[in-house]
């Protein structure tokens, strides 16, 4: 589905990703753990298609078409999702017509009729429930005045919503505590499934193990130095990353 | 960043919709401002004698009076010889129902998407349309005169209803009051006329167009509106102009009269042709007079606008707080695009006990637009415990544009209670990548931003206008984003 091959990119001239080579299978759910600093949501950033990140080689294709040529809101259509390591305040419109919108965006992408406004409320309500969020939110405008992790859960509130085939969760777990941790886990354990893909970005062993990912990659200073399973993100918590570098 | 610019400048670009001109026989007289010149419109109104007069001496203070430049508002002199001041479509018979305009004439308020015609019985708004300078047709005349409600036009008014327009006329705006009223005051052709009857909620919203379609000429309509005791209307004006390398003037006075319980509720929404987006060149040049008075005590006066077109905007609805209890409020929204600027706001002179007031500025500046928000809230010595809530707000759309604020606060009573909030924000790259990560294209995401930051206007609006604000808020913001 996601296909990653030696993958250079960066900023202002400044090299941030080294060569990163990845491919997520449909159903799949893959760990990036790493440093602060070490490229983590510049890969996320690149493949939503952000557009100060320069790709100077490589390719990024999903199922099989080259995705560095799309602007990132046809990515987005294309069913790519990014839950942002720092979610963006956006005064004065609705958390609930935001939501809308995107989601009528990509009914009219696959060519289906919008959702009126009654149904999606219908629709969200149910999706609330998944992530225990409360329906206040919904009045508010995009994340303004909203905690951390009420920002978090606005995330996978529109995760859920917009049922994306794959999702980048960069660092969903940080900002949220143990019980709505769970809650998200949960949320998106309940959402996996035999299609859907996911790359989920993070410091921490006990979101792993609510999610049980396929493979664990480490990546340091722009490079994925290794890869493994479940045991891998066992030895990071035990030993650091120091014994990774070369 | 780039391509974001791209897609701003690309919506920003966008075509002026409203641009046609309107082949008819027009009665132009030829340019130039002299005293023989407002004679010809006077008799071609078949005006009385003391109008003529009332005219005459307008001009002459004109005459003394400097053109103002204390605004931020950065345009060439404007030659007062060169434009026309009279232009009327020809018409054969004075016109008694829509079947006998010129239907070139209606083909244009249809192109406008005005409700000029009998089905718009439903959306119960009664038009009347102003083409260039002359008053064509007012819709539901009957309707409205069996609750006792006056709509015509100002040359209607001035021989049925001599005595109205001799008490109110000017007593609100003086001939005297600035350089673009007085030359109203002398030359004005036409305008609307409502007057609404003690007791009486006007059964429908009154709405006038106006359309400048002539070219050197310019548009000078006067607008009289008054609310007698426990009366209450809500009135909409609404404005067009073909595109035209000229730049055209556009100089007219509202005044508003709100009695002993009375309320106004004044809406706009003017759009008149901004300018060609790539060069500047051309468009309507605005300067427009409008105030109001809450006269007696516990009346209302309140300003609505939607200020999107016009190269330049140089306007600022007032009202004067006479009335002990009443009430002013003032909720603009402005958007200075590619060359266009705007030099608007309001200013609210509290005189009588317990007055309040109310000002939401919303200011939108994209491309090289320049938007500056003028307002002045003055308590007077006698203006016990008066109390003035203003906010002011400046969105920014990519770095070429600006915003300017002068709030000037004059308080002469200490019982006064002031509040005012201002900010500036931009739409920033991480808002628009956020959207655009969620599947809304920027454009989309710039418009849904920008009606989000106006919210608090729109919803002041009647509702069918309101969308039409929207509409339009996104057709000038088209191009705006890259
Ligand atoms: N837009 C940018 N401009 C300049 N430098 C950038 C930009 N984006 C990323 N960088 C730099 O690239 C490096 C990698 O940043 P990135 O955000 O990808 O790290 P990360 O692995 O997500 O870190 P964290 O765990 O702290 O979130 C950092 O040194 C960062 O300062
Ligand atoms: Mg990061």
């Amino acid at each position: 589905m996601l296909e990653i091959k030696n993958l250079h990119a960066g900023v202002d001239g400044k090299e941030i990703l080294k060569g990163i080579s990845l491919t997520i299978n449909p159903g799949e759910l893959h760990a990036i753990m790493g440093r602060n600093g070490s490229g983590k949501s510049t890969l996320a950033n690149v493949i939503t298609g952000r557009d100060q990140y320069d790709v100077t080689s490589g390719s990024v294709t999903y199922n099989g078409v080259d995705l560095l040529d799309m602007p990132p809101e046809d990515r987005a259509l294309a069913g790519i999702f990014m839950s942002f390591q720092y979610p963006v305040v956006i005064p004065g419109v609705n958390n609930t017509y935001f939501l809308r919108t995107s989601l009528n965006a990509k009914l009219k992408h696959q060519g289906l009729n919008e959702i009126n406004a009654a149904d999606f409320m219908r629709l969200i309500r149910e999706k609330l429930k998944l992530v225990n969020m409360d329906e206040k939110y919904l009045s508010r405008a995009v994340n303004d005045g909203f905690s951390g992790g009420e920002k978090k859960r606005n995330e996978i509130l529109q995760m859920l919503t917009l049922e994306p085939a794959l999702s980048i969760l960069d660092e969903t777990d940080s900002g949220l505590d143990i019980d709505a941790l769970k809650i998200v886990a949960e949320g998106v354990n309940n959402f996996r499934n035999s299609e859907r893909s996911f790359l989920a970005i993070t410091h921490y062993q006990r979101l792993l193990e609510y999610m049980k990912p396929d493979r664990i990659h480490v990546l340091i200073d722009g490079k994925i130095v290794k890869s493994g399973d479940m045991t891998l993100a066992h030895e990071l918590e035990e030993k650091g990353y120091s014994w990774l570098e070369s | 960043m780039d391509k974001n610019q791209q897609i701003i400048d690309s919506a920003i670009s966008q075509e002026y919709e409203y641009g046609f001109t309107t082949d008819i026989e027009q009665e132009t007289i030829p340019p130039g401002l002299n005293e023989d010149v407002i004679r010809l419109i006077s008799s071609k109104k078949d005006e009385p004698e003391w109008l003529l007069d009332w005219r005459l001496k307008a001009y002459n203070q004109w005459l003394k009076m400097d053109e103002p430049n204390w605004s931020k508002l950065n345009y060439p002199n404007i030659d007062f010889q060169a434009i026309s001041y009279y232009a009327a479509p020809k018409e054969k018979e004075k016109l008694k129902s829509l079947d006998e305009v010129d239907p070139e004439l209606l083909d244009t308020y249809n192109k406008l998407g005005i409700p000029l015609e009998e089905q718009k019985m439903l959306a119960n708004v009664a038009v009347d349309a102003v083409f260039d300078s002359v008053s064509v047709t007012t819709t539901f005349k009957e309707e409205l005169e069996k609750h006792g409600v006056i709509f015509c036009s100002f040359s209607e008014a001035v021989h049925n209803h001599p005595e109205i327009i001799k008490k109110y006329l000017g007593s609100v705006v003086p001939t005297t009051d600035n350089y673009f009223a007085a030359l109203n005051s002398a030359v004005f052709s036409d305008g609307s006329f409502v007057y609404i009857p003690k007791g009486v909620r006007c059964p429908m919203e009154l709405s006038t167009y106006f359309r400048i379609n002539a070219a050197n000429t310019g548009q000078f309509e006067r607008t009289l509106i008054v609310a007698d005791e426990g009366s209450h209307v809500s009135y909409l004006e609404g404005c067009t102009a073909p595109m035209r390398d000229e730049n055209q003037l556009h100089a007219a006075v509202v005044e508003l009269v709100a009695h002993k319980d009375a309320e106004i509720k004044y809406s706009t929404v003017q759009n008149w042709y901004p300018g060609d987006p790539k060069t500047g060149k051309g468009g309507i040049y605005n300067f427009v007079t409008k105030r109001g008075t809450c006269l007696e005590v516990n009346s209302k006066i309140s300003w609505t606008q939607v200020e999107t077109g016009s190269a330049l905007t140089w306007k600022y609805p007032s009202c004067i707080l006479k009335g002990d209890n009443s009430i002013g409020e003032f909720y603009s929204v402005a958007l200075s695009n590619n060359f266009q600027q705007a030099d608007t706001g309001t200013k609210m002179i509290h005189l009588g006990k317990n007055t309040k007031s109310t000002i939401i500025s919303k200011g939108i500046s994209a491309g090289k637009g320049q938007n500056t928000y003028r307002g002045g809230v003055k308590i007077m010595k006698g203006a016990e415990n008066a109390r003035n809530y203003s906010q002011c707000d400046s969105i920014l759309i990519g770095d070429e544009c600006g915003a300017h604020t002068f709030p000037y606060i004059d308080v002469r009573n200490p019982s006064a209670q002031m509040e005012h909030e201002a900010s500036t924000s931009r739409i920033g790259e991480d808002q628009l990548f956020y959207c655009n990560q969620r599947g809304i294209s920027t454009e989309d995401a710039v418009s849904m931003i920008v009606n989000g930051f106006c919210k608090d206007v729109f919803n002041e609006l009647p509702m069918e206008f309101a969308v039409e604000a929207q509409k339009l808020m996104e057709v000038s913001l088209e191009g705006a984003v890259g």
